[in-house]
């Protein structure tokens, strides 16, 4: 059996957050007639929160690298890119180098303003060409017409890691948590992909014995949800940030995604340039308009150019949704949760 | 081919695969709107306005970018499409400061249409970008950072397009800006650059955030100037375009409605620039013998554009001994109403005020060039682009479409079909080398002489035309840009040709950078269709049998220096 039936049969599925089966990426790679492929694997790890990359890059480099050459020697692609952020290059290219040997794969450090959009999988693409940081339109898939042109495979670190695991048979469905927030161990942990969030926390012992909330796949579009949520599996690139209900003040929470999202636009698209600049500009006022408010989230879901974008309300509308209970017009004027159901 | 089966709001469509849903709709009569989908770039998907929802996908889909698929089921007008299409409107709107008062956008802007349309709120956020500087590139084209919508047509047109790369996106999210610049990174090799002036950023800008700095406001005080005569002449191309701005099919021929609508507005006596493009021919059909003849240097190149003058001034002055001295056609004719008719109208030429109607935005920056003087006086006092003049018009309630056509002033009234075809691209190599195979033959129109009329390898809207015409009894190898973008591959070969025109807007001066919005290939073609029709229903299409150019030419003769002053130019290299 070869490796990707191998993969398909493994159902692996991507680990960069967006949760896309893995043999459906090898599979179009592999059946491009093209004379060149490309293969990159995402090591920018830009979602605030998520630790896990580099985590495998420092505890399982040998996977990592294996999996990638598994790729090139599949997919008979001309070059990998190992696509990284400076601090895990500076961290781990030493080892990783000497684990590559003389296989034609490359490290393009992600460059450091590149900020948020440049650990999207189209930017990445943009910016090895030397192009300006922002997404592509698709169609074309990478895996289409991803390098200059040229079918293009793009894994997270820890799928490759995956790939490695299904190669020697030794894939066991479980993937890898990062935990933060305010609670006793923040890290890294490896368990099962279908052991609920509530597991997961008491495993590690984590399980708060304060009020709380947390926010899964990551800390600035990770979606939040209550301590009565937590009886699923934590999805996305399965991260689980804690936080204390006293602690954490709404309006700092909004502010701080809001902020984050504003500052990491890049600027291609109305909904997301304008309107998080519009949405930053309501929640600042003293009577802020929330109809319009959630009008905005909508239409940033609704029609943002790429996925960033489009997660932008997650956060928002599950805490209002999930957290501020029956009376947020306590701590935001007018605020009325019917509006954010 | 086989045909794909789609709906659009429930009416069945049978489709050429590989469209956009955004052509389907158009191609039907279903009104999408779109800010930064242009027909001459690959869509961006920017502006989010065009959005459709088709059934079974789980979000809206932007049309622009959507191709067709057997089964679509497409909604343009769904509850859940003008929530988002309205307010990605307003979010637009609140980018461009309104200066609807004297922007010459006003009477058909595309922010306002679409307001009215849907009846969105303009003014439902503050606007945002107040600060916004305006960039003025010489005193043909600016863009104005206040009313800029974010949808990055410029940059497209600027570099995709035209190959330019003057502007640039500094800056991201919010803050983000279109800028000029100095130098350009092409290639991995740092390169200076500079603006040509050819405003095909202004022609593709959907709000008027590029645009040509206007001189309407001075021209309609110099109009009010009872010590001065104030006199019009208008390009040969935008006969065939002005229409559009008044409604009528594209490639309308209102050439003696403009000469009307010029006296309306207070012109004291119009002048048509195709009497200068016969003058111009026949300079550059005797220069261009005269190089065969006496092996000077070739090839030669054309210099009527002022865009690609530019070009050759800055980025190959290497090249400024290939250009033509011949001056261009609306400078010629200039030339010639302040001396040759001025004497004859017994006018102090210092009385006179020279008005250019031009399709062109570089044109503004070519009139001011100070070697162009002639005793002192610029040949060209202002130009005014098509769509100022139709401003003009609109703003003066008369319309165009309306008027009775009026004829223009002799002595400089003759024109010929050679004149025309000036307006697009490859009609003034068509119409040099009408003359010059016709002179080189003299007298004896043997058999071994050839002297054609039509040259229809060099027309059409390809990016380089290539021919091979005897002259003088030499084949001649000439080569045809159609837009600046297709040049370097040209300059890269020169030794393959000995004679080459340069256009820098892409298809010419009727796709010129001053032309009616929208210019697209499709309306390209029509206006060069027009003005091809207009050449061959002409009795005379070579410039030289053009009769009152004879009477001028004769009458310069007689002037000394005037004749060389008046008929040629210089060029500098500028850095």
């Amino acid at each position: 059996m070869n490796i990707l039936s191998k993969i398909k049969k493994a159902g692996l599925i991507g680990r960069g957050g967006a949760c896309f089966p893995t043999a459906k990426k090898w599979e179009a790679v592999e059946k491009a007639k093209r004379e060149k492929k490309y293969i990159v694997c995402n090591a920018a790890e830009g979602e605030p929160g998520v630790e896990k990359d580099g985590y495998i890059l420092e505890n399982f480099p040998e996977r990592v690298i294996d999996g990638i050459k598994i790729a090139l020697d599949f997919l008979k692609a001309e070059r990998a890119f190992i696509y990284i952020n400076h601090k895990y290059y500076k961290k781990f290219f030493g080892n990783l180098t000497k684990l590559i040997g003389d296989y034609p794969i490359e490290f393009f450090i992600k460059p450091i303003d590149s900020g948020y959009i440049g650990g999207e999988e189209s930017s990445i693409l943009n910016i090895i060409e030397g192009k300006r940081t922002e997404p592509r339109l698709r169609p074309p898939f990478p895996v289409f017409s991803g390098l200059w042109g040229y079918p293009t495979l793009i894994n997270n670190v820890e799928t490759f890691y995956n790939v490695s695991l299904v190669k020697s048979g030794e894939y066991k469905k479980n993937r890898f948590y990062t935990i933060k927030g305010d609670c006793l161990r923040n890290g890294v942990f490896c368990y099962p992909e279908n052991w609920t969030i509530e597991k997961i926390l008491k495993e590690t012992n984590n399980y708060p014995k304060f009020s709380f909330f947390v926010q899964i796949g990551g800390e600035a579009s990770g979606v939040i949800l209550n301590s009565k949520q937590l009886k699923q599996p934590a999805g996305g690139a399965g991260s689980i940030t804690v936080y204390s209900e006293e602690k954490q003040k709404a309006e700092n929470l909004i502010g701080k995604w809001l902020d984050f999202f504003l500052n990491e636009s890049c600027g291609k698209c109305t909904p997301c340039r304008e309107g998080i600049y519009r949405l930053k500009e309501i929640v600042s006022s003293p009577s802020p308009d929330w109809h319009l408010f959630r009008e905005l989230l909508d239409n940033l879901e609704e029609t943002s150019f790429c996925g960033l974008g489009c997660a932008v309300p997650w956060p928002v509308k599950s805490y209002i949704n999930n957290v501020l209970g029956d009376k947020p017009e306590k701590i935001f004027k007018n605020l009325d949760r019917k509006l954010f159901v | 081919m086989k045909k794909i089966n789609i709906k659009i709001n429930g009416k069945k469509l049978s489709c050429s695969p590989g469209k956009t849903i955004m052509e389907v709709a158009a191609d039907n009569n279903f009104f999408i709107p779109s800010f930064c989908n242009h027909p001459d770039f690959l869509p961006k998907g920017n502006c989010r306005i065009c959005v459709v929802e088709i059934k079974g996908w789980r979000k809206l889909a932007t049309s622009c970018s959507t191709e067709i698929e057997e089964g679509m089921e497409i909604f343009t007008n769904t509850e859940k499409v003008k929530k988002a299409r309205n307010l990605n409107i307003e979010l637009i709107f609140a980018e461009h400061i309104e200066k609807c008062p004297t922007c010459i956008w006003n009477v058909h802007c595309s922010l306002l249409d679409l307001a009215e349309r849907y009846k969105v709120e303009i003014k439902r956020f503050p606007d945002r970008k107040g600060k916004r500087k305006t960039y003025k590139f010489a005193n043909a084209v600016e863009i104005d950072g206040t009313q800029c919508i974010d949808c990055r047509n410029c940059l497209d047109a600027c570099s995709l397009l035209q190959n330019i790369n003057y502007l640039e996106l500094k800056g991201k999210g919010y803050n983000q800006e279109v800028v000029p610049v100095k130098t350009s990174c092409l290639f991995g090799e740092k390169k200076k650059v500079d603006c040509i002036y050819c405003g095909q950023c202004a022609v593709h800008c959907p709000v008027g955030a590029a645009q040509e700095q206007s001189q309407w406001e001075e021209v309609e005080k110099k109009l009010k100037d009872k010590n001065k005569i104030v006199v019009a002449q208008f390009a040969p191309s935008i006969r065939v375009s002005i229409g559009e701005e008044f409604g009528l099919p594209h490639g309308e021929v209102l050439t003696g409605q403009i000469i009307a609508g010029l006296k309306e507005l207070g012109f004291n006596y119009v002048f048509d620039v195709n009497f200068g493009a016969d003058v111009t021919t026949v300079v550059e059909a005797e220069e261009l013998l005269e190089r065969i003849k006496n092996k000077k240097t070739m090839p030669m190149m054309t210099s009527c554009c002022p865009a690609w003058v530019k070009y050759v001034e800055f980025y190959h002055p290497e090249l400024i001994p290939n250009l033509t001295t011949a001056r261009s056609p609306h400078v010629h004719n200039g030339g010639l109403i302040k001396t040759y008719w001025a004497e004859e109208k017994c006018i102090n030429p210092k009385d006179l005020v020279v008005v250019s109607v031009m399709p062109c935005t570089a044109k503004k920056f070519e009139a001011t060039r100070p070697e162009l003087k002639v005793k002192g006086l610029f040949p060209v006092d202002n130009v005014l682009t098509t769509r100022e003049f139709a401003w003009l018009l609109k703003k003066n309630n008369i319309n165009l479409s309306k008027l009775k056509p009026s004829d223009l002033e002799n002595p400089m009234g003759d024109y010929t079909g050679a004149s025309v075809i000036y307006g697009g691209s490859g009609g003034v190599m068509e119409s040099a080398l009408r003359t010059a195979q016709s002179l080189a033959c003299g007298k004896n129109k043997g058999s071994l002489c050839e002297a054609k009329l039509d040259f229809k390898d060099v027309r059409g809207l390809a990016g380089i035309k290539e021919s091979v015409v005897s002259v003088a009894g030499k084949k001649l190898r000439v080569g045809v840009v159609n837009g600046i973008g297709h040049i370097e591959p040209i300059i890269d070969n020169l030794k393959k040709y000995d004679y080459i025109e340069v256009m820098a807007c892409p298809g010419g001066c009727i796709g010129g950078g001053g032309q009616p919005i929208p210019t697209t290939n499709e309306i390209r073609q029509k206006r060069i269709d027009a003005l091809y029709r207009l050449d061959k229903n002409k009795k005379i299409r070579r410039a030289h049998e053009n009769l009152g150019l004879q009477k001028a030419l004769k009458w310069l003769k007689g002037k000394g220096g005037l004749e060389h002053k008046l008929l040629h130019t210089t060029y500098k290299k500028r850095s």
